[in-house]
């Protein structure tokens, strides 16, 4: 265990840019034109010239080349780039890649993206059986799940749901109360791709199973396309058009004994110890804690991990997540209002960027949904995988 | 193993009473010894051109198929046909066939006691046919000239039979071949098996399994499986178990392991019920378990011999190993005595 730590490039560094496209179920463009257009976006929103660009940063799960988007951009000349692996996981880890390189004086400006058609081209939930059994580790990684009819992410996450549930007495309502708060929030989200189209509890406890425990509706949407964020030092920010979302900590996590969403063999499955570490790591840097949070972002592939992150950031002690998101805890009003903009399984899925964005516009005051006084939002990325977190915060 | 329900949507009237078992049986029996009635003759004489044909393609060099005098040489009083092209004289062509086909489908032309019999098969949902051996005697040569009739008849329908390819029944067929003068020439048994298809999902030929990837470290797993074997491996140096495999031991970073044999036996720590998506190698809704075995590892594998209903966290359950292609066996989870 490290002693306490406090990262330096934390209250020095900020979010001044964000910018997306539409979220769908099928963009009709090239995975390449959504990073193009969102990269742009992003760099409109902030007011930077293109040719300021000198860093890029996405998922090594990412089909675009940093070097097609400087050159559809004229970008010019980098002088950082760099990749963040293990899927949704990397996702707030290129806004720490991005604050590293910039309060290292490596580069000035650098955006941080993520684009693809996850829907309509390759869909993450189809399984990996078709996958070619290479004789590498990564690959074989799959051998011990994928030839038992263990293929997909939610096959994975519910291998641990059931073991949550009869440890802690957590139910199938408990976990959609989570898709429930997720939906009303994206009801009132134009931007959502279930804009207009809460959900009950009753409509969730109807859906059909897709892996037991685990039903339609605690699983995130399949979406196609791009999310881009503009990360410079907070000096600079504030020299640009909006607010600054000023980032307070940024951590990456891998526990003891991980393994790509099935660390089945730990002594408990109804923690996970990479989550800790990024919540150690927020909390030391930031100098705040979950009580200081008016705000949760929290990666909700699947629901059942959203009540797990809860107890790993200490927002409720372990076991306690089902009491915590009842009577309304959850959504906008309640003690900590999570994903305002709908989250995954309300907005869209962007492997977690498009979380980092509502975190920008819930600190700029700018969210549809947005959180009166809000001083501190907390962010993380892909759980049951190494994973990266946030604080970003006001600008006072 | 779920059973298959069988088809009874009655194309052929008999089928829509058959309920399987000794019914079927009993129906089946009451084929044995039709035929198809009076000898239908063939298209044409046993002729030169045909034969020509026959042992082009055959590669049959023996002369007395083409040349008289070879024949002659040889005591006949004549050119004979070949006797293995017995079926070739009463064959009635692949339009003519379709055609027959056709108009039995449209209820034009009553099907033979073969046709009945086939078709009865096919609705009780044995829809596979393999030939598995045929025999013919001969009485006497076959020469220029000759016009053969045949009728052919059922000899026997066998009792329900357990199969490599599946459950089924065979069909022996006879044969009668008759010259001009309505005098026996030649005979022919033929025997099929008619057959349902063995349900590969959850029967040992899962052909469409996900291959494992394997690498050197993990290879001896796999070689365990083969021979029915759950192996481990074991720190060579401190002698810590360890599974999945990696090449240190993560106790004593020493990279010398041993495999070592554990028991397949264990308690099930958690499960899924895999509905969504569907791989056309597994059976839906697809149990698959994490146990922790006796010796304190866990492994993950798929369960048999249990409806998802009643698999619990806790159950005893013991791995058996399967092929699931050529070369590649996979435990497989049962709960304990089942
Ligand atoms: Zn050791």
């Amino acid at each position: 265990m490290s002693a306490q730590r406090r990262h330096s490039y934390a209250g020095r560094t900020a979010l001044s840019g964000i910018g997306a496209t539409e979220f769908s179920k099928k963009s009709g463009r090239s995975e390449l034109r959504l990073a193009v257009e969102a990269v742009a976006a992003a760099l409109d929103d902030a007011g930077i010239d293109a040719g300021d660009v000198d860093g890029l940063v996405t998922f090594s799960a990412d089909t675009n080349p940093e070097i097609e988007i400087a050159r559809s951009l004229g970008l010019g000349e980098l002088t950082f780039f760099s990749r963040i692996h293990y899927g949704g996981g990397a996702a707030c880890a290129t806004v720490q890649q991005a604050a590293m390189a910039v309060a290292s004086g490596v580069a000035e400006v650098v955006v941080c993206y993520r684009a693809f058609n996850e829907r309509s081209g390759n869909r993450f939930g189809a399984g990996v059986q078709g996958l070619p059994p290479l004789p590498n580790a990564e690959s074989a990684q799959f051998a011990w799940y994928a030839p038992y009819g263990l293929l997909t992410p939610a096959s994975w996450v519910a291998m641990f749901a059931q073991r949550y549930m009869h440890l802690t007495g957590t139910t199938s309502e408990d976990f959609g109360r989570v898709a429930v708060a997720d939906r009303r929030h994206a009801s009132t989200n134009p931007a959502a791709w279930f804009y207009g189209k809460p959900i009950t509890l009753q409509d969730h406890q109807a859906s059909r199973f897709i892996v037991e425990p685990l039903r339609l509706l605690d699983c995130c949407q399949e979406t196609d396309g791009g999310q881009a964020l503009v990360v410079t030092s907070l000096e600079r920010a504030r020299d640009l058009r909006h607010p600054p979302a000023v980032i307070r900590a940024a951590a990456q996590g891998s526990g003891a004994d991980q393994h790509m969403m099935t660390s089945y063999y730990r002594d408990d499955l109804t923690e996970l110890p990479e989550m800790s570490v990024v919540a150690r790591q927020l909390w030391e840097t930031s100098g705040i804690g979950p009580d200081d949070v008016q705000c949760a972002v929290l990666y909700d592939h699947f629901t059942p991990f959203v009540l797990y992150q809860l107890e790993e950031l200490g927002f409720c002690a372990r076991g306690e997540a089902r009491d915590f998101v009842r009577d309304g805890a959850i959504e906008i009003g309640g003690r900590l209002p999570l994903n305002p903009h709908g989250g995954q399984l309300g907005e869209g899925y962007l492997h977690g960027m498009n979380g980092i964005a509502e975190a920008v516009r819930q600190v700029r005051g700018s969210a549809v949904n947005q959180i009166p006084a809000l001083e501190h939002v907390v962010v993380t990325a892909g759980t049951g995988v190494p994973t990266s977190g946030l604080v970003l915060g006001t600008d006072r | 193993m779920s059973s298959r329900a069988e088809r009874t949507s009655g194309r052929n009237p008999a089928a829509s009473a058959v309920g399987g078992g000794q019914d079927l049986q009993d129906l089946l029996s009451s084929f044995q010894g039709r035929s198809s009635g009076e000898p239908s003759p063939a298209a044409d004489p046993v002729n030169q051109a045909m034969i020509r044909h026959f042992v082009e393609a055959m590669g049959d060099e023996n002369p007395v198929y083409l040349d008289e005098e070879a024949a002659r040489a040889c005591g006949l009083p004549g050119v004979i046909a070949p006797p293995a092209m017995l079926q070739a004289w009463i064959m009635r062509g692949y339009r003519a066939s379709l055609e027959l086909e056709r108009a039995r489908a449209a209820g034009e032309s009553a099907g033979s006691p073969t046709d009945e019999l086939m078709a009865l098969l096919d609705e009780a949902g044995f829809t596979s046919v393999v030939a598995t051996n045929c025999e013919q005697d001969y009485l006497r040569p076959l020469f220029l000239g000759d016009h053969l009739s045949v009728r052919s008849s059922i000899e026997s329908v066998s009792g329900l039979k357990q199969t490599a390819l599946g459950a089924g029944h065979f069909l022996t067929t006879r044969m009668d071949f008759t010259d001009a003068r309505g005098e026996a020439v030649a005979t022919m048994h033929f025997r099929i098996l008619k057959f349902r298809p063995r349900q590969s999902p959850r029967s040992a030929v899962g052909a469409m399994r996900p291959r494992p990837a394997i690498t050197e470290d993990s290879a001896f797993f796999f070689e365990g499986t083969r021979e029915g074997r759950l192996l481990v491996q074991s720190c060579g140096s401190c002698g810590k178990l360890r599974h999945p495999p990696a090449p240190a031991c993560p106790e004593c970073r020493s990279l010398d392991w041993d495999a070592v044999e554990v028991s397949p036996r264990g308690r099930v720590l958690s499960f899924v019920v895999v509905h969504h998506p569907q791989v056309p190698a597994f059976d839906y809704p697809l149990v698959v378990a994490l146990v922790e075995l006796h010796e304190g590892l866990r492994i993950v594998a798929d369960m048999a011999g249990v409806e998802p209903a009643d698999v619990a966290i806790g159950m005893e359950v013991e791995a058996g190993f399967e092929m699931i292609d050529q070369e590649i066996a996979l435990p497989r989870f049962r709960p304990v005595g089942r």
